[in-house]
């Protein structure tokens, strides 16, 4: 009887649980629904529609669909040079970080000084910093190609030419690596010296040793900023927007601001939702292929293969 | 692997023994790799600072230097007329409580529903706690262009646009993913000691999140709220999405506004610049441990 009555008690107590959990999570379950899923949804539906927001929508079936894929020239545009973008900007982003870690993993004095510097930039990512960077890549008076000037390079227009713009902003992407080598740095710091002195014991030089242990050991976290980093990328937008509005001649393009440009400035809110829906499946498909590569080049400790 | 070792210990032991010049040294050349090392890292630094100096040379230089070939690298006098010139262009202090009053409103919103939430993830059991889980952590993942046109229209219908609402509300539900998932990492480190003493104590859930957790999680908190400032304080495309005029616009699209519409000179939008990025600075250098440990707890860069 006693038993019956507790386990009927411990039940009612789980019930109880489940139900406050539920409660506390209540603001992010309807925030979820309302500002994601619904969204989602919704313009799922917006793609197979004509709205211009003043007049109702009006269903097209696959219309946007077949204009994007056959008869839109800058659909394809937008998306090789938002690739070309992530691409180049990612792994580089992914080298650089990595290697000022490894730099300030090797017991150097005043270590949190250092990375407190290398991370600044990465605080000030925002509309002020673009506009400093627009002036920076200017031809004549730009900071970027007076240096070059100093060591003898005649640099090109940068972003008022069409075959550098792009080029222009993977450099600039490269000023925050800052937020990523804090990442590895920590990681780093989190690889048990023991392997280091076994390593040393049988005599692995440290080339070696970065090759064998350093790098295993955080291809986690190699993934992980992969993962995010081309996520974030594929998305650029306020970079390109305010240094070059997506020109010259389309060189900068991304996908990003032409969602934006379709939506916002010629009020096609069903064709950007196409748009949109085609970048939001880009992406699902770049994360899925990167994740199943990770079998591959990601070494879990703990985990048997 | 195990004769490898045993060959290369040998070969060790065969070899013979010679003096060394200093820099052979071990020591000597340990230092030597510092030395480089840091060579290397200032550098890197010069590289990153070059910009920053140069906004602030050119904030502070007059009209001609600013197109002078070969360009000037220290302004002959101080121009900090070009501050005054910039702040009194744009409405600038209302564009500054614009920010503030933003700011606040979003970091409100995201420190309280976040927390609350993040204490159910971490201390409330429900057969569906981890799938749920997992849907937050893939919102983390999801391209904001995807959910972007039916909010608008959705706030549209509301009748909340042009204005702020659109921008600070939904905060309040939820707080994003990434700071739920850096507070339920958080909470999961405070001992589960304190839940049960508070629950003999007779603490409901509710309490035990207001009266314990949160006092707990001080640190925690501050990361969270100073990150949410920080982005709040460059976001670019939600402003340009929902305010429209200058006079209700924040620093991040008034410099913006102020670029296309006045076609300043370069000094005064130099200026400018700086205005609203010495905030940041400052907040930052006060607060970097937070910084650092928000990316590191969640391994998620600024």
């Amino acid at each position: 009887m006693a038993t019956v009555a507790r386990a009927k008690r411990k039940n009612s107590m789980a019930r109880k649980e489940a139900i406050a959990f539920h409660l506390f999570i209540s603001p992010w379950l309807i925030g979820f629904v309302v500002f994601t899923l619904g969204p989602m949804v919704a313009s799922l539906l917006l793609s197979f529609t004509k709205y211009n927001v003043s007049q109702p929508p009006q269903w097209v079936g696959l219309g946007n669909w077949v204009r994007a894929f056959t008869k839109d020239y800058l659909f394809y545009h937008s998306f090789k040079v938002t690739f070309i973008y992530a691409f180049t900007a990612v792994p580089l982003q992914l080298v650089a970080g990595l290697i000022v870690a490894l730099l300030l993993n090797s017991k150097i004095p005043a270590i949190s000084f250092w990375r407190t510097l290398y991370y600044i930039p990465s605080v000030l990512s925002g509309v002020a910093v673009a506009v400093l960077w627009r002036l920076a890549f200017h031809p004549t008076n730009g900071i970027i190609n007076t240096m070059l000037r100093i060591v003898g390079i005649q640099g090109p227009a940068w972003i008022y030419d069409p075959k550098w713009a792009l080029q222009a902003l993977i450099v600039m992407s490269l000023w925050g690596i800052g937020g990523g080598m804090i990442i590895y740095l920590s990681g780093l710091q989190g690889i048990p010296t023991a392997l280091y002195e076994a390593a040393t014991i049988d005599g692995a030089g440290r080339w070696r040793r970065f090759w064998n242990i350093t790098l295993p050991m955080i291809t986690p976290i190699l993934f992980f900023n992969l993962v995010m980093g081309v996520i974030h990328a594929m998305e650029t937008f306020t970079t390109a927007f305010v240094m070059t509005e997506g020109g010259p001649q389309n060189a900068t393009l991304f996908i990003g601001l032409r969602i934006y440009f379709s939506a916002f400035r010629d009020l096609l809110m069903g064709y950007a939702s196409t748009l949109a829906w085609s970048l939001f499946i880009v992406i699902m498909l770049l994360t899925l292929l990167i994740i199943r590569s990770s079998s591959f080049w990601v070494y879990y400790e703990g985990m048997r293969k | 692997m195990a004769q490898e070792t045993v060959v290369l210990a040998r070969r060790r032991d065969e070899g013979i023994p010679r003096r060394l010049y200093w820099w052979q040294r071990k020591h000597a050349q340990e230092i030597i790799t510092k030395i480089v090392v840091m060579l290397i890292l200032l550098t890197g630094v010069v590289i990153i600072m070059i910009p920053f100096y140069w906004m602030i040379a050119v904030s502070l230089m007059n009209d001609v230097e600013i197109y002078a070939s070969p360009p000037v690298w220290i302004p002959e006098k101080l121009m900090f007329d070009n501050y005054v010139k910039a702040v009194t262009t744009i409405p600038f202090f209302r564009l500054f409580r614009n920010t503030i009053f933003l700011a606040l409103g979003r970091v409100v919103g995201t420190v309280l529903s976040a927390s609350l939430v993040a204490f159910g993830f971490a201390r409330l059991r429900a057969k569906d706690r981890d799938i749920l889980f997992l849907l937050v952590l893939a919102t983390l993942m999801l391209p904001g262009s995807v959910t972007l046109i039916p909010q608008f229209l959705l706030f549209y219908k509301l009748g909340w646009y042009p204005g702020m609402r659109p921008l600070i509300i939904p905060a309040y539900f939820g707080g994003g993913a990434y700071n739920i998932f850096l507070l339920r990492q958080f909470f999961m480190t405070i001992p589960l000691d304190y839940d049960d003493a508070a629950r003999i104590d007779g603490c409901g859930y509710f309490q035990l999140w207001w009266r314990i957790m949160l006092p707990l999680s001080a640190p925690a908190l501050a990361t969270v709220a100073i990150f949410n400032i920080m982005w709040s304080w460059n976001d670019f495309m939600g402003p340009l999405i929902y305010l429209k005029s200058m006079q209700h616009s924040t620093l991040a699209l008034g410099i913006y506004l102020f670029m296309g519409v006045y076609n300043p000179m370069w000094n005064q939008l130099m200026a400018m610049s700086v205005l609203i990025t010495m905030p940041l600075l400052i907040t930052f250098f006060f607060a970097q441990r937070m910084f650092i440990q928000g990316v590191v707890i969640t391994g998620i860069k600024g």
